[in-house]
């Protein structure tokens, strides 16, 4: 554990710490609201990036399995929704029941992934994964003919906001004086789920589960002989980490209320897997941490390099979305060279860099 | 409850044009330490690969404890009671000591995911047993001052060691060490010797792959010697030592390194 986190020795401070914590979670919204609702809206994002990145970190984190493609369950995820709740087909079952849905059949096709590459290890799995997101994004592309299931590229439009009841997430609403706009209740239900999400992870890592996760990133072989189902234990990472996606695409539909295959790219793979490898890999806090940076980052680029410049040159010299991704990418190069291991790195990966130290 | 534990029924393995195992049988009694020796490249590796389940035998098989190991998978076999270390070690270097050990015990151990996440009573029971287990043995093979370090920072003595804990920690019948003592100095093979007698009389069976002599005629009740994939010889130490044909594929013969 990182010593942050370490609630042996000081139980007071670290409750205290939550406290703040929590309370600041609780009123961001309201303070973002005061700057825009774009800002509460880009907050939901980058709580769903931390979704996704928490269950990415399952696969890649915990049992060492690099996987390019995982975007896939988010976009399973996101469909299952849209095609359950939407004038596409005529159905619109309510949110509770599709989300347990989505995520189910994410964890099927994350066994689907998982299976035929249980025999594979690092560059061949990341190659055959990135193959497989690359698949289910052009299916989701050509499924619209001979049988119209996803409508092809133009995606699935009027997709129904999270409602239970009289109560929409859509709507506007006022309570004890304060104006609780839709992304506002979404952001408190996806803090929800955030939580809930990021406590399974953390009781997950500190089990035997969690233990046989790392034995088989550690050592296959020697985790086979210790009697670890290793087919097993790496299904069940799949399994679990597309379950997260598929949760966290099931909210996207709604949030978004429309989808197309546009919205899961290979660069999004890519960027869920930056987070987890800049976070550190295998620490669930720096998974949050990265999710949150590579969230917020290049939105607050994208509204600081363009006034900047028009105060600096009086115009615009450069496009904003071309020094974004420069200063982007300069800085992920920086602290790669500097922390190699992550910003908050995980005991283990700390330890695997200080082997020679050890050696010496 | 029969005396004999193992039997190994005409094991055969090849790869390729290398016969690794040819027809091998023998059988190992209850709390007996069985040693396998014989030159480089004999197959007593390959052996032991078959049994645990990492090979498949291209004839013949083994039976254990009453029931036969054929097709099983190497956890299955782990879950039968047969746990090994292995000649270039394989630990779970980047965790910690007590980790590699605690590790040990997910065979015998239950908690499911569900179990992980709602953590119940019965969960961190269990937990705690874990954790208890792991400690008791580490101070049993004498590693315990090193509970909180990094696997692969452990001297290399000390390295077997954790793997014969970590061995121990699956509850085995039947323990299989391929070349403990391998750089190990004189007083620490003397301490591995006393080690490993100490677990038989613990109950486990012991089948021991080891080139230092000393050693093997000092804890061996008996001796099985396999030359090119061979059973050559087998009985107590001091007859094997004396038989021609052992001596022969040890010194006589130019594959002997
Ligand atoms: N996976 C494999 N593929 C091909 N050949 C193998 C394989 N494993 C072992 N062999 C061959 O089988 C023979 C027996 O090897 P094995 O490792 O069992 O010997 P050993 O008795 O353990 O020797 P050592 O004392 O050097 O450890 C050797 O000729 C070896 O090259
Ligand atoms: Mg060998």
């Amino acid at each position: 554990m990182h010593p942050l986190f370490d609630t042996k020795n000081s139980p007071r401070l670290v409750w205290a710490g939550v406290a703040v914590v929590a309370l600041t979670l609780l009123v961001l919204p309201f303070a973002l609201a005061q700057i825009g609702t774009t800002w509460v809206r880009i907050t939901n994002y980058a709580i769903l990036y931390v979704l996704l990145a928490l269950g990415l970190n399952i696969v890649v984190g915990f049992a060492g399995l690099l996987d390019l493609g995982y975007i896939a369950f988010y976009a399973v995820g996101a469909y299952t929704y849209a095609l359950l709740a939407s004038p596409h087909f005529g159905l619109h079952l309510p949110f509770w029941a599709i989300l347990p849905i989505g995520a189910l059949v994410a964890a099927f096709f994350g066994v689907l992934l998982g299976a035929p590459t249980l025999k594979l290890r690092g560059d061949y799995l990341a190659i055959v994964t990135l193959g497989f997101g690359e698949i289910v994004r052009i299916f989701l592309n050509n499924l619209s003919r001979p049988v119209n299931l996803t409508n092809g590229p133009q995606g699935v439009t009027g997709i129904d906001p999270f409602s239970l009841g009289d109560f929409s997430f859509a709507r506007s609403e006022t309570f004890l004086g304060l104006t609780f706009s839709g992304p506002i209740k979404y952001y408190y239900l996806l803090l929800a789920v955030m939580v809930g999400i990021l406590a399974l992870n953390v009781r997950l890592q500190d089990s035997r589960i969690g233990r046989a996760w790392e034995a088989v990133r550690e050592d296959e072989t020697a985790a086979r002989a210790m009697g670890i189902n290793t087919t097993h234990m790496k299904l069940l990472a799949f399994a679990m980490g597309a379950t997260f996606g598929g949760v966290a695409g099931g909210m996207f539909s709604a949030i978004q209320g429309f989808i197309s295959p546009e919205s899961f790219i290979l660069v999004e793979s890519i960027l869920v897997v930056s987070m987890v490898v800049l976070g550190g890999m295998g620490n669930i806090w720096g998974v949050v941490l990265g999710a949150v940076l590579l969230s917020f980052v290049p939105e607050i680029l994208r509204w600081t390099v363009e006034p900047m410049q028009r105060a600096l040159f009086g115009h615009m010299l450069v496009e904003p979305e071309v020094i974004r991704m420069l200063i982007f990418g300069f800085a992920l190069v920086l602290i790669m060279l500097y922390r190699p291991a992550g910003l908050l790195p995980s005991a283990v990966r700390k330890r695997e860099l200080a082997r020679d130290d050890d050696a010496a | 409850m029969t005396t004999t534990l193992l039997e190994a029924r005409k094991v055969e393995k090849r790869f390729g044009g290398v016969q690794a195992l040819a027809d091998v049988s023998f059988s190992i009694r209850r709390a007996e330490i069985y040693g396998l020796i014989g030159p480089n490249g004999a197959g007593k590796t390959t052996l032991f690969n078959v049994l645990t389940g990492i090979y498949a035998a291209d004839a013949g098989g083994f039976m254990f404890d009453g029931a036969p190991l054929d097709g099983l998978g190497p956890h299955q076999v782990a879950a039968r009671g047969i746990a090994r270390t292995f000649q270039n070690i394989r630990l779970f270097a980047n965790l910690s000591v007590l980790e590699n050990v605690m590790i040990g015990r997910h065979v015998r151990t239950r908690a499911g995911v569900i179990g992980a996440v709602l953590r119940g009573p019965r969960t961190r029971a269990e937990e705690a047993g874990i954790e208890r287990r792991a400690t008791e043995l580490l101070d049993y093979v004498g590693i315990r001052g090193r509970a909180n370090d990094r696997a692969g920072s452990l001297p290399y003595g000390d390295q077997r060691r954790l793997e014969i804990a970590r061995a121990l920690a699956t509850e085995p019948k039947l323990l299989a060490l391929d070349e403990p003592a391998a750089g190990m100095n004189p007083a620490e093979r003397a301490a591995l010797g006393r080690l490993i007698e100490a677990v038989r009389r613990d109950g486990v069976t012991i089948l021991l792959i080891e080139h230092d002599v000393r050693l093997v005629m000092n804890i061996c009740d008996r001796v099985l010697v396999l030359d090119y994939g061979e059973r050559i010889a087998e009985g107590p130490p001091p007859e094997v030592q004396k038989d021609p044909k052992v001596i022969e594929a040890y010194l006589g013969a130019p594959h002997a390194a």
